[in-house]
This record gives structure tokens, C-alpha cells and sequence, in this order.
């Protein structure tokens, strides 16, 4: 658990992040670590820096808003969904598109996006998940 | 003393689809002995073994082989290395040689399939009482659905539709398109698991698995091996004059990883191993991607096939599209493309597929690929990616 996590649990105590990554402030953004030698930015917890192989990190605010490079839209299961990759201001973010249509007809590529959260619902404590999406501006 | 040249004297693949008779062992028998009689080769002549086998990656699968079609006590190499496990193998028998540790290696792939169902899928973790984060990004259940796809219809969709939003000109027709190329070389492959022509609106009108790849536009999950025997230079020339014109010289072999670039990890970069090991392989064979009369690439799905066009460099850069209409990839094109029906067609039991789009250049090569021989082929190219990342780029030769 990130100190940044660790950090709003506590304050919050009734809500905590799909993700690590997912920084539950107002707004909520995405937080990634970025190589202090090279830049190189990742989400998830590092050994090292696959890039330089150094590791120090520093933990950086992505933009909430952003184009999608890249889509498919999954229909193996029950409900089809967008899986995207959206440039945010220069880091790709991998994520589900949501409140759109799961059509070619309403998805495309260059489509700007933002961030948005929702419940996961409460466990059994009452604690509410909350994850993340993007859907479109 | 290593060995300079390495040569293919014997090659086999079983028909590929449904084998429920038959277990893995069995099939990696099949095509072993098949190969070593290609060869005209004893087993007590083979100095190393590479076997690929992903399903079974911990059951050592290569001593399994051995207790059944001879146990000579030489070196098994069991490797598992995702869709590019069979080339690893091969990889392993020809560094083997090379490095002057035998005069004749053997290698293997084989897979049990049938029936898998799309692979990668991952049913959701249990839900406990409570959130509990784990694994490297503390996801408090399965990230699947959830943070996009991870499963290889989706991520391998999401590959082609990158490409066209760097280079445009894609479509879902345009990739639908590759897909109706493949199986129409399916129709000529006796060993293809599918041998059925499908019309494009067939393609488009099928099952949408993931957009823009249908079911026919994914490659098939089925039983299959292959096997190859590789030599020295030297072992070659002291063989009968049959075998020596029907050996094929492998010009180069490479195998590579992903290299770090940006956002690498967040959709896996399946483009810049492939140029990487592409252009390794033109070095070491001293030829260059005109010099191929033909070409099998690994079409794990139909938007995979138009980026390795561009990656295998035989386009121009930022090109595929134009490559593909240009009728270029199609049989009777100027650059043949997944002749043997590709892994849409064809089948694709993963660790086999490696060794067997190898067997297909051999095949052609020699003269021997049947109905569908691309008439006078001299040199030609197998590639296979596993997603994770490996690429495995052989280009091969007839010298004789
Ligand atoms: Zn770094």
C-alpha cells in the first residue's frame, strides 16, 4: 500500500482506491512514479527502472484528460466493454471507456476523454472501492 | 570448434486440429520420428534436445519424449516461452551446434489445445469479505473488465488499432480483409486444423470476439508438433547426396525480448522486438526483406498480421495498409504472406507453431509444399511473437 494510500484510508477510513494508483483527492487522479534519473513513469510497484535501471522514484500527478490512441472493444463476456489506451498529456494510461456506447459507432480513435470515478460498492465493513474510468468530454 | 553454418536436414509437422486419440507425448513422438526419417538419422546421432511445451511447462515434457521413442541420455532443453516457445527451442538446438557442443540437435514443439477456449482468460478472483488489495497495483479484485483488457483478442486488437491511429488508413473491413487472404490459403494446406474458404461478409458477419477481430479473424486453438533436426556444416557434407540437396541452410536466427519504450507497459509493444529481431536476422543472413520470395508471420489475430508487415520491413515504414492493398501479401502476390493459411487457418497449438512456420519454408524451399508451392522459392522468413514479450525471426535458405 502506498503512503499516499495508506494516508486517505486513514483520513477517509470509508473509502479506498480500486488501485494504488488511483489518488482518491478532489479531484481524484492517477499517480504515477517517475524515474528520477530518466522519467520513465510506471503504476506499479518497481524493483527498479526497466528503462536505466536506477531506482529512485517520484511520485507524479497524471493529466485527467486525454486522447484515446488505442481501442477494443471486448465481447468474450456478458457485457461488452471498451478497453482503451488514452495519452494523457504524454503518459498512455490503460483503462476502460465508460458511459459511452459499446459500439464502433461511438468510440474512436482521437476521442477525447476524462477521468471519472464510481462505486465498487461496500465490503462486509462497509468500506466503498472506488474505481476509475475515463469516458468521454 | 563451433560451427558456422547450421542446417535443416530433417523437418515434420503433424496435421494440426483435433487429436483426442492422441496425447502430447504422443504427437511430440509423431513428429520426431517423422523428422529423424526425413533426415535419415538415427536418435543415437542427436546431441541435444530442445522440447517446447507451454500447458505442461513444469511436466518435463522433452523426458517425457524420450521415455517413449529412446532414452540416449543427452542433454533436454525444456523451454516454455509463451507463442514463441517452439522457436525457442529450435533456438536452443541451433546454439547447441553452433557452439561446437554437437554436430546434431533436435527440436520440438507440441500442444494440446482442443477445446481450451480463447486463451488468457482469467475467471474473477473470489470475492472475500472484505476489499483486500493485492499484487503489484494493490487492485482490489481482478483488473480485467475493470482497467481495460489484458486478454490476447483484446490486447492484440487494441495493436492493429494503434497502428491505425499513427498511420491511419486501418478499418475493420481492411483487417477483416487479411483475415479472408488467410483462409483463402487454407484451402491448400492439407495440415491447416480449418481448410474453409470464408467470403469477407462471412468474416465481418461472424461472431465478434473482440473489435475489430471476429472468430475468424483469431487463430484457432488446436493439437499439434513439430520437430526439426538441425546440423554442422560438417555433419551435413559427410550425409548422402539425397539428403544434402534437400537440406536448408538457416541464413539467421534471433530471438529477442522487449526492449524498454515508452508506455511499453501499459499496452505491450509488440512492434519494436519484431523490427529488432527483423533486422538482426537481414544482418546475419546478408539479405535484406526483397530478397524473400516468401514470407509466414505470426497472425495470431488479423490486426497482428498488418503491423508485422511493417515490422518485418516489408513495407515501408508507416506502409502496411498500402503493402496490403496492393494484393502484395496474397499467394500470387509479389511478397507472399502466410501461404500455409496462417494461425487463423492453419491452428495454433502455441509451442508447435514456432517450429512449424519454419516447416512451411522448408517445405517450399525444397519443392515439396504440393498445391501450394510458390514456384522457385530460394529464401524465406518465419517469425512468431509470444506476448510478454519474445519474438523468434529465422530466415532460411536453399543453397543447393
Ligand atoms: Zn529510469
Amino acid at each position: 500500500m502506498s503512503e499516499a494510500q495508506e494516508k486517505q484510508t486513514t483520513e477517509t477510513s470509508k473509502k479506498i482506491p480500486f488501485v494504488d494508483y488511483l489518488i482518491l483527492d478532489d479531484p481524484p487522479y492517477l499517480q504515477a512514479q517517475e524515474c528520477t534519473s530518466c522519467d520513465a513513469r510506471y503504476f506499479d510497484r518497481r524493483n527498479a527502472c526497466a528503462s536505466c535501471f536506477e531506482d529512485q522514484f517520484r511520485p507524479v500527478a497524471i493529466d485527467r484528460e486525454g486522447i484515446v490512441t488505442s481501442f477494443s472493444i471486448v465481447q468474450m463476456g456478458p457485457i461488452p466493454y471498451v478497453s482503451a489506451v488514452v495519452d494523457c498529456g504524454g503518459t498512455s494510461v490503460k483503462c476502460t471507456i465508460m458511459n459511452v456506447e459499446p459500439s464502433p459507432e461511438h468510440v474512436n480513435l482521437g476521442m477525447e476523454v476524462k477521468l471519472m470515478t464510481y462505486s465498487m460498492g461496500q465490503d462486509s465493513e462497509g468500506t466503498e472501492a472506488i474505481a476509475f474510468g475515463f469516458e468521454p468530454i | 570448434m563451433g560451427a558456422d553454418t547450421i542446417w535443416i536436414i530433417g523437418s515434420n509437422m503433424t496435421r494440426f486440429g483435433k487429436h483426442p486419440d492422441k496425447d502430447v507425448v504422443d504427437l511430440a513422438a509423431e513428429a520426431s520420428r517423422e523428422a529423424l526419417k526425413d533426415a535419415g538419422i538415427s536418435l543415437s546421432e542427436v546431441g541435444v534436445l530442445g522440447v517446447g511445451n507451454l500447458m505442461n511447462a513444469g511436466a518435463g515434457i522433452g523426458q517425457q519424449l524420450q521415455k517413449q521413442i529412446g532414452q540416449t541420455g543427452i542433454p533436454v532443453f525444456n523451454v516454455s516461452n509463451a507463442c514463441a516457445t517452439g522457436a525457442t527451442a529450435l533456438r536452443v538446438a541451433v546454439m547447441a551446434v553452433k557452439a561446437g557442443e554437437t554436430d546434431v540437435g533436435m527440436a520440438v514443439g507440441v500442444e494440446k489445445l482442443a477445446g481450451a477456449g480463447l486463451l488468457g482468460q482469467r475467471g474473477p478472483k473470489p470475492e472475500s469479505e472484505t476489499w483486500q488489495p493485492s499484487g503489484r497495483v494493490g487492485a482490489l479484485s481482478s483488473t480485467e473488465g475493470r482497467i481495460g483488457t489484458s486478454i490476447m483478442p483484446g490486447v492484440f486488437a487494441q495493436v492493429g488499432m494503434e497502428y491505425g491511429h499513427k498511420y491511419g488508413g486501418t478499418s475493420f473491413e481492411l483487417f477483416a480483409k487479411i483475415s479472408e487472404k488467410n483462409h483463402s490459403h487454407s484451402t491448400l494446406n492439407p495440415l491447416a486444423a480449418y481448410q474453409k474458404r470464408f467470403t469477407l461478409e462471412e468474416i465481418m458477419n461472424d461472431v465478434m470476439i473482440a473489435y475489430p477481430n471476429t472468430r475468424p479473424m483469431c487463430s484457432g486453438n488446436c493439437d499439434g508438433a513439430a520437430a526439426m533436426i538441425v546440423v554442422s556444416d560438417e555433419k551435413m557434407k559427410s550425409m548422402s547426396l539425397e539428403v544434402q540437396k534437400r537440406a536448408v541452410k538457416i541464413s539467421a536466427s534471433v530471438l529477442t525480448s522487449d526492449p524498454y519504450v515508452d508506455g511499453c507497459q501499459i499496452l505491450p509493444d509488440v512492434n519494436t522486438l519484431t523490427r529488432n529481431a527483423a533486422a538482426q536476422a537481414y544482418e546475419q543472413a546478408g539479405i535484406g526483406p526483397e530478397d524473400l520470395d516468401l514470407v509466414e508471420l505470426h497472425d495470431c489475430f488479423a490486426t497482428a498480421e498488418l503491423v508485422h508487415y511493417d515490422n518485418l520491413m516489408l513495407c515501408e515504414e508507416g506502409g502496411a495498409v498500402d503493402f496490403f492493398e496492393s494484393g502484395a501479401p496474397w499467394r500470387d502476390g509479389a511478397k507472399p504472406v502466410n501461404v500455409s493459411g496462417g494461425l487463423q487457418s492453419k491452428g495454433h497449438p502455441i509451442a508447435a507453431t514456432g517450429i512449424a512456420n519454419i516447416h512451411e519454408i522448408v517445405m517450399h524451399l525444397r519443392g515439396e509444399a504440393g498445391d501450394r508451392q510458390i514456384e522457385g522459392a530460394r529464401v524465406g522468413l518465419a517469425h512468431v511473437i509470444g506476448l510478454g514479450s519474445a519474438c523468434g525471426v529465422h530466415i532460411l535458405e536453399k543453397v543447393a
